[in-house]
């Protein structure tokens, strides 16, 4: 926690995006997460993902639930829309959103007992029902809020601050939403920007549900030796397995490398993968299946874009054939046909 | 690259901005900070060590300090630097019984000639060692330039009178009235040490038709000084400056006040090439003078033995990229007057120097003197102030002063005078616990202060009435908030970095960066945001344990808001201020 805020003086030759912005503007009020905490460098990361895609402000929506990582939506693109709902409903929420209005950017950030427990229900059918936005997991492997118990995705052995050791299974967020279907499955940590900030920015233009993985160390509760998920842990057992480049469909395309691999996202910007590890195909789900949890025996978390397939067909709007634009822009005489039809349609079921 | 070495002090002195571009390295934040907490005295104290005069700079410094102001990169305009020296100087108490006494004799005789800002440091440094110091005048005042030519609107006598008196009751022998005709009877009459800080007396002249032709063109220095003496007290309606400097805006001022009705300052060129400061130029323009700009005098224009005007060509420059390529004449115009004022500049003077002593000068008859040493090619003579180096200001002749007075020591202890102690750098948190530093770190957004003025009306009713009032208490207490404290420093320990990115996530400037390490111009190419300024420094850190990459700062724009520290976790930053410290021989140090 921090007692004074960050002040509004900035970088004379801080670069603008296409909308005249800095990175300054499109960050929120001040964090009051403890020091060092990942959830922070996510935040940041989120802040320069929005303003290198050009997002105007209040074309976002951010939603979260309960826990250290659901605080965060307050943290960034202040201009933004913003629900902060009950704990481990954020999906219904944002379903709720985007069922009446389609025009809008969604960001859901929870974290693992957020979306892994009280919320897991929850978080697998929007997988299912494949709603539209990108779905961020601040993933620590306690609840900070509560002084750091063991969550769902905390691993086998790894100790809690006092030195217990969990015994139970972890949740793992990536294998969950590939059994699933999900359309875009990916993992970063906090602490690698440079990987995370394309991943943010492709979710963010996926269509259909978009789900991050974010390893975000709790610097307080979860830091220590014995922790799988302390900074330290993570950047002993961090697996890039895909280089990840968002190119905005505005930017020359170039020469492509051998080992690279395009994905074209709906509004023509691309997706260009680069493996750092040539046993693995993003496109294949049962293979990054295999590939994941192999990997996961043996301690390593494999980072970057996972799994990228088009799931367009089936997006919530999709499988509803519902409106193009949002309903408040849809005339009312449209979205109350009246009591002639209302009776019409009660005589039906006469 | 290496990591930085922040044991060197130049480091760290470079970071703070006011003081190295001060060339007596005044310590400004901390006197700043004294201020904001209402230790006036103390902050008095601070100056006195390095610039001796905070009075009399407080009001008439050539502040080289403001332009190099941090708060001037960051938020347009810089500290009112020069304006808060003043606060100090007016609003502490009695000082004299906290400086030093002259020490019991060391049998050392030093002399200097002139009663000026840098004679006057000379004893200000040598008498607390013991020195016999005797300061000869040949005016029957102290003071030297401050005193002859700077107007009393502008300087009163009194803050003069009070600053230099400090010296003479530390024991000063001060000779008023007694002019040095020869310098080889004085080098003969056995001194340790001679100091020549005699100035730079006299005036340009400018040699065109008509200039003996009329005893109404002065000369500006002298007229200043026959001003500041009592002897000139009036002038005609209509006056012309020649020249466009700060002794030129010196002089309109006074012309108004000595009854001219109309004041033109002629200037040859465009503002951009002016020699005053800019605050001095509206100022002078405030008060209503005319700045005629690209006129070039070509003649005096006498009428029956009578000064009637000036005939000007009028020019027209070419500029390319600011610099004049072409000029030529497009008119010729003749500009009535009663009298004229040249102030076109002043130069070294020395007829009691004999030309066979062993003291060398240039074409320009300036002397040839070390920078470092002050000393003249003749061992034991030194110089210093304008008559060191020509026409510089104040602030310069202080630290000619310092060093000169650090050559005396050395050489009366028998050591070389390159022997020089080295400036050193010590540091010490700000921390005082959780999100306290014992410096304010918030960042004030408040825009720089403008100092108060006696109403137009008022001040040209008598010579001395003092223009500028200096801050009021509500002005002081806001624009010591926009020192932006550069000497409370970013200190970084790379052991205990754990590369969370807090520190580079929250700094409001962007001035952190995590990346490997290379080369300068590989590391200053991976900055978060393109360095604005190659030459400001860059701190680099040993490799960081998990990744093997750098930590690099780019100091430049750094609002030294403490926020990197405030959010590390591991507190690998902390905020420590770093004190300069400048040797002087009258601190002894490491002498």
């Amino acid at each position: 926690m921090t007692s004074i805020t960050k002040p509004k003086v900035a970088h004379p030759s801080l670069p603008r995006n296409e909308l005249g912005l800095t990175r300054r503007d499109y960050e929120g009020g001040m964090s009051t997460l403890c020091a060092g905490c990942g959830h922070d460098s996510i935040t940041a990361a989120i802040v320069e993902a929005a303003w290198g895609l050009s997002l105007r402000p209040e074309e976002l929506v951010k939603l979260s639930g309960i826990g250290c990582s659901s605080k965060t939506t307050a943290y960034f693109v202040g201009g933004a829309h913003g629900f902060n709902s009950v704990h481990g409903r954020m999906p219904s929420v944002a379903t709720g959103a985007n069922a009446a209005n389609r025009q809008l950017n969604y960001i859901g950030i929870s974290g693992d007992g957020d979306s892994l427990s009280i919320g897991l229900g929850q978080l697998v059918h929007a997988i299912r029902r494949n709603l539209n936005m990108l779905y961020i997991i601040e993933n620590n492997g306690v609840y900070g809020l509560t002084k750091g118990q063991f969550s769902a995705a905390a691993d086998i052995g790894s100790q809690s601050k006092k030195g217990e050791a969990n015994l139970q299974t972890p949740i793992d967020p990536t294998l969950l939403a590939l059994s699933l279907g999900a359309g875009f499955v990916a993992r970063g940590f906090s602490g690698d920007k440079k990987q995370l900030v394309p991943l943010i920015q492709a979710g963010l233009r996926h269509p259909g549900f978009a789900i991050i993985d974010v390893l975000s160390p709790c610097v307080t509760f979860n830091d220590h030796e014995g922790s799988t998920k302390s900074y330290q842990y993570t950047r002993d057992h961090y697996h890039p397995a895909v280089a990840t480049d968002f190119v905005p469909k505005a930017q020359a395309i170039e020469v492509a490398y051998d080992d690279q691999t395009v994905v074209a996202l709906h509004d023509g910007s691309q997706l260009r993968l680069r493996k750092l590890d040539p046993t693995f195909d993003t496109t294949d789900r049962v293979a990054a299946y295999r590939y994941i949890a192999a990997k996961l025996t043996e301690g390593e978390h494999v980072t970057g874009l996972i799994h990228a397939s088009s799931t367009e067909d089936h997006e919530l709007h999709t499988q509803n054939r519902s409106v193009a634009e949002g309903l408040n822009s849809v005339p009312y005489s449209e979205l109350n046909p009246g009591s002639a039809a209302l009776s019409k349609l009660m005589a039906r079921y006469r | 690259m290496d990591p930085t070495d922040i044991r060197d002090a130049d480091h760290f002195h470079r970071v703070v901005d006011c003081q190295w571009a001060c060339p007596a390295h005044t310590d400004v934040p901390e006197y700043i900070r004294l201020i904001a907490q209402g230790r006036y005295t103390d902050a008095y104290l601070v100056n006195r060590e390095s610039n001796v005069f905070p009075g009399i700079l407080g009001r008439v410094c050539d502040r080289p300090c403001e332009p190099a102001c941090r708060r001037g990169r960051v938020d347009d305009k810089p500290v009112a630097i020069c304006r808060l020296k003043r606060v100090a100087a007016d609003h502490r108490d009695d000082v004299r019984g906290l400086l030093p006494t002259a020490s019991p004799p060391n049998g050392h005789r030093v002399v200097c000639i002139g009663a000026g800002p840098a004679s006057l440091t000379v004893a200000n440094d040598l008498l607390p060692l013991g020195y016999a110091v005797t300061i000869f005048e040949q005016w029957g005042v102290t003071g030297g330039l401050m005193r002859s030519n700077i107007p009393s609107f502008r300087l009163p006598a009194e803050v003069l009178d009070e600053e230099i008196g400090l010296i003479e009751q530390m024991g000063a022998e001060i000779r008023l009235g007694e002019r040095i005709d020869s310098l080889k009877s004085l080098l003969e009459a056995g001194y340790d040490a001679i100091f020549v800080g005699s100035g730079a007396p006299r005036a340009k002249d400018l040699r065109i038709p008509g200039r003996d032709e009329s005893d109404r063109i002065h000369s500006g220095i002298d007229w200043l000084q026959s001003i500041a003496f009592g002897h000139t007290e009036s002038i005609g309606e209509r006056v012309l400056i020649i020249g466009v400097g700060n002794t030129a805006m010196d002089c309109c001022r006074s012309a108004l006040r000595l009854g001219a009705k109309s004041v033109k300052v002629m200037a040859r060129k465009s503002r951009q090439f002016f020699k005053a400061s800019e605050w001095e130029l509206e100022d002078a323009e405030s008060e209503g003078v005319e700045i005629v700009i690209n006129h070039a005098p070509k003649s005096f224009v006498i009428e029956k033995g009578r000064l009637i005007g000036m005939l000007f060509d009028e020019i027209e420059y070419e500029l390319d990229d600011g610099r004049i390529v072409s000029e030529r004449v497009i008119a010729e115009k003749i500009i009535p007057c009663d009298d004229v004022i040249l102030a076109i500049g002043q130069e070294n003077f020395f007829p009691f120097i004999e030309r066979d002593l062993g003291i060398e000068f240039d074409r320009w008859q300036v002397p040839v003197v070390n920078p470092t040493s002050l000393e003249s090619t003749r061992p034991g003579v030194f110089f210093g102030g304008d008559a060191g180096f020509g026409p510089k200001n104040i602030i310069w002749a202080v630290e000619h002063g310092h060093q000169a007075a650090l050559s005396i020591h050395l050489r009366a202890e028998g050591r070389p005078i390159t022997d020089r102690p080295a400036r050193g750098v010590t540091l010490s948190s700000r921390k005082m616990g959780i999100h306290e530093w014992s410096y304010k770190n918030d960042y004030n957004p408040s825009e720089r202060r403008l100092v108060p003025h006696v109403a137009l009306a008022e001040r040209f009713k008598k010579l001395k009435i003092e223009v500028e009032l200096g801050f009021d208490p509500a002005q002081t207490a806001l624009e010591v908030q926009r020192c932006l404290n550069c000497d409370v420093q970013t200190v970084f320990s790379a052991p205990a970095c754990i590369e969370c990115d807090a520190c580079i996530d929250i700094c409001p400037v962007d001035c952190l960066t995590m990346a490997p390490n290379g080369t300068l111009e590989e590391v200053s190419a991976s900055t978060k945001v393109p360095r604005q300024d190659p030459s400001k420094p860059l701190y680099v850190s040993a490799p960081l344990k998990a990744t093997g990459r750098v930590m690099i700062k780019d100091e430049d724009l750094c609002v030294h808001c403490g926020l990197c520290a405030e959010r590390c976790p591991t507190a690998a930053w902390d905020m420590q201020k770093s004190t300069i410290h400048i040797p002087h021989a009258s601190l002894g140090q490491a002498l």
